[in-house]
């Protein structure tokens, strides 16, 4: 099994049409489909927005696009849309718990 | 949509919703504690959605009965209160009470009626017991959703426009600075406006934010926060302590599900919907539960706002129907289905007599015609005849609710466990079957399964335990209950039947025989009579509508280990394999699954042959049916597999496979043993089929006599 796809350097809208295709991708052809976000410096919501498509598309296919080792980055853009590292919403209850 | 036909979808679906609320309580007592978890959601969600959906009709008798119910189920749900069997009980018993009430509206009575109402009043009295005794220690407990405190938090809506972030905006900026406003109690993220990934602009913004936010400012101040895209997103923003038609109007005016949204708005704004309640001065001050979803104030409310719940109700349906597609199925009348096997059959038989029309000639073109024909039409058949299988798991199913509730009943502990859902077999079939199976589960255990101290005595575990299980064999299902109680007792049974007259006195019986004998008209053996029996259904209706399925039943049983009843039943009920023997002028057809080989008679007249080592009991079908005739130099024998036994039929000649439509014979022939149908040849013959399972049986009987006289 070939390594995980490596996003380096931004996540954002200036390379939103040539990451699409190559996230997709990913998705579209592995089992265990997942992003290495340990390089990414700096993301907005051109790429968060990316990173829902893709795991839609993994759940459409049945599987579960893991987001790999993310960066502070990643993180803080995460936790400011109260994503989880699997990029749905917490539970409400859970999270209010 | 007119309100008629709203009313029917309502009706189906809660019928729908009950059966799942019934399927997710009988797995409550089985599951882990994370499927428990989901089972309880399950029941939850059912009866949240009933109610739901029934105040959108008006039906307040239904919302009152059901709102207790999820109260109590919420309770269950926040931990505060134990799903043990007692409840399980219960809530199942709400259950078949909502599907009275529903029931009597798909009757066109719209109006409680009394005599339901004293029906559902002990099952409230239970409900509101548990409710009660529970409400004491949930008012200490620490509020399980913590509601945030303070009466301040606004509530914003944002959709961004797609152009936001082409002009180099980020959505993610704002949020970051509203933060510095004051806190962020809630955000959701929304990705429901993402387009399909072929049609997504990575460039182009979708996405919309539900966000609470406790801050001490003014309005003007928010929407500063969003000054630079207020041209370009929709921004909607309800101050704190908004009513709850302001929030009906946010519902209305965004694009999303308004359910999925009452969710969101409901988890966003702990504290709005406090608020809400307090604008609505709902005085119900009785227990700090955790907050009630706006899904319910909005039912609540539907009288005030019919047209909002209105549109809620048609946009709830459309997005239901949007995951249906993925399944791709079609739903179809039964009678379209049955038409078209019907016109497969005649079809069948037009395509015989073509055939047989070429064969007299010798046109090698037609006959190649022919031969291509017949592989299609066979086709057709199949594919036709597998749109009326159905999976026997959603009549397995039902036998949990039955082995629950009856099992309380007798006071047994009884596990039903069940395989082989997913064989299929004719639609007709199993609908029919569903009766015959009852009496034998309930036979089971009521006769079966013995009390728990006899099974203690016996060594045996506590819970008895039920199987029901079903496979295909030889072309046809078999479906086998099976328990692990008692045993028949062969020789009560034996003197029950010589004292009904049943049998003579001094025959010897095999023990196949002898546990048949139950299945005889008027025969039980039942010491202790319970309330189950006296229904008026004995085992002998069990066996007659089995036989009317051309299916086939037979008992086994060990003293003290318990008893299988296995029921044979063809696998469709139109159209067969068959293959045709010809004995004199006439000819017969034999299903072909049941043909194992065919070989050539050597003669002779005994009632056997060694076939390779083994016994193979023969019978000859010139003598069987009395058909005149010399009889040929050369004859054959077919070899009859059923179940494990085997059977050779003596026959004159062999005329190959054929497919066989179906003919019921009329009642005339009703009494004609060995015979299960009849069908009609290519020529206008007509044909009949032989019955496998009853030739057998008859084949065996004789042997076992003759067993006896040799004995």
């Amino acid at each position: 099994m070939s390594a995980p796809l490596s996003i380096v350097g931004e996540l954002t809208i200036y390379r939103a049409l040539e990451l699409k295709p190559l996230i997709l991708d990913e998705v579209a052809q592995r089992d265990r489909p997942s992003l290495d976000l340990s390089g990414v410096e700096e993301i907005d919501t051109a790429g968060v927005q990316l990173l829902l498509l893709a795991q839609r598309e993994a759940h459409a296919r049945g599987v579960e696009l893991q987001l790999l080792s993310p960066s502070a980055a990643v993180r803080e853009a995460l936790e400011l849309l109260w994503l989880s590292p699997r990029l749905d919403a917490p539970q409400p209850s859970g999270a209010d718990a | 949509m007119n309100i008629d036909q709203a009313l029917q979808t309502f009706i189906a679906e809660s019928h729908e919703l009950l059966d799942d609320m019934e399927t997710a309580l009988l797995a409550v007592g089985t599951a882990g504690p994370d499927e428990r978890v989901e089972s309880i959601n399950a029941v939850f969600r059912a009866a949240h959605t009933i109610k739901g959906s029934a105040g959108l009709f008006g039906l307040d008798h239904v919302v009152g009965f059901t709102h207790v119910a999820e109260s109590v189920l919420d309770e269950v749900r926040a931990g505060r209160l134990a799903l043990d069997d007692g409840l399980v009980a219960l809530l199942l018993g709400c259950a078949d009470h909502m599907r009275a009430l529903v029931d009597r509206i798909a009757a066109g009575h719209s109006e409680p009626d009394a005599g339901l109402q004293a029906e559902g009043m002990p099952l409230l009295a239970a409900l509101g017991d548990r409710l009660g005794r529970e409400a004491a220690p949930a008012a200490e407990a620490p509020a399980g959703a913590a509601v945030p405190a303070g009466p301040g938090c606004w509530h914003l809506s944002v959709r961004f426009g797609p152009s936001v972030l082409r002009n180099g905006m980020d959505p993610m900026s704002f949020i970051r600075y509203l933060g510095t406003l004051g806190r962020i109690v809630r955000l959701i993220t929304l990705p429901d406006r993402l387009p399909a990934s072929a049609d997504m602009d990575p460039e182009c913004c979708y996405l919309g934010f539900e966000i609470a936010l406790e801050a001490d400012v003014d309005k003007a101040a928010i929407e500063n926060v969003f000054e630079f895209v207020l041209d370009d997103c929709e921004l909607r923003i309800l101050p704190p302590a908004s009513r709850i038609d302001e929030y009906v109007a946010l519902i209305r005016a965004l694009p999303e599900e308004p359910f999925r949204l009452g969710e969101i708005l409901a988890s966003c704004g702990g504290v709005t919907l406090h608020e809400i309640r307090q604008a609505l001065q709902v005085q119900d001050s009785s227990r700090d539960g955790p907050p009630r979803r706006l899904g319910d104030l909005l039912v609540e409310q539907g009288g005030i706002q019919p047209a909002v719940v209105e549109a809620a109700l048609s946009q709830q349906r459309k997005v239901r129907e949007a995951p249906g597609r993925e399944r791709q199925s079609v739903r179809v009348d039964a009678d379209k289905l049955d038409s078209l096997i019907d016109l497969i059959g005649e079809l069948i038989i037009a395509q015989a007599s073509a055939s047989l029309a070429a064969r007299r000639t010798a046109d090698a073109e037609l006959h190649e015609a022919h031969s291509t024909l017949t592989a299609l039409v066979q086709a057709v058949r199949d594919s036709a005849l597998q749109l009326r299988m159905v999976k026997i798991g959603a009549t397995f199913g039902r036998f949990q609710r039955v082995v629950h509730d009856v099992s309380r009943e007798i006071g047994k502990q009884i596990d039903l466990v069940i395989s082989g859902e997913d064989t299929e077999l004719d639609k007709t079939v199993v609908e029919k079957i569903g009766d015959p199976l009852t009496h034998l589960v309930r036979n089971a255990m009521d006769h079966g399964i013995e009390v728990a101290e006899l099974r203690a005595a016996r060594g045996k575990p506590a819970h008895g335990s039920i199987r029901l299980n079903a496979f295909h064999d030889a072309g046809s299902v078999v479906i086998e209950v099976e328990d692990d109680g008692g045993g028949l007792d062969r020789e009560r049974i034996l003197a029950k039947a010589v004292e009904r007259g049943l049998v003579e006195s001094g025959r010897t019986l095999s023990d196949a025989e002898a546990f048949g004998l139950i299945f005889e008209p008027g025969f039980s053996t039942a010491e202790q009579v319970t309330n189950l029996s006296g229904r008026g259904v004995g085992m002998d209706v069990v066996k007659r509508n089995i036989a009317e399925l051309r299916g086939h039943v037979s008992i086994a049983s060990r003293p003290g280990l318990g008893t299988t009843v296995t029921v044979r039943l063809p696998l469709t009920l139109a159209i067969i394999d068959g293959f045709q023997v010809g004995v004199g002028r006439s000819v017969f057809v034999v299903p072909l699954e049941a043909v194992e080989e065919c070989m050539e008679y050597g003669g002779g007249d005994g009632d056997w042959i060694d076939l390779r080592g083994e016994v193979l009991p023969l019978i000859r079908l010139r003598q069987l049916f009395e058909i005149g005739g010399a009889q040929p130099p050369r004859r054959n024998i077919v070899v009859l597999r059923q179940g494990r036994d085997r059977l050779g039929l003596v026959v004159d000649t062999l005329l190959g496979e054929a497919q066989t439509v179906i003919k019921p014979l009329s009642r005339v022939f009703a009494q004609a043993k060995g015979i299960s149908g009849s069908s009609i040849r290519g020529n206008g013959d007509v044909v009949l089929i032989l019955d496998v399972p009853a030739l057998v049986q008859q084949s065996c009987q004789r042997a076992a006599h003759s067993d006896s006289v040799v004995a």
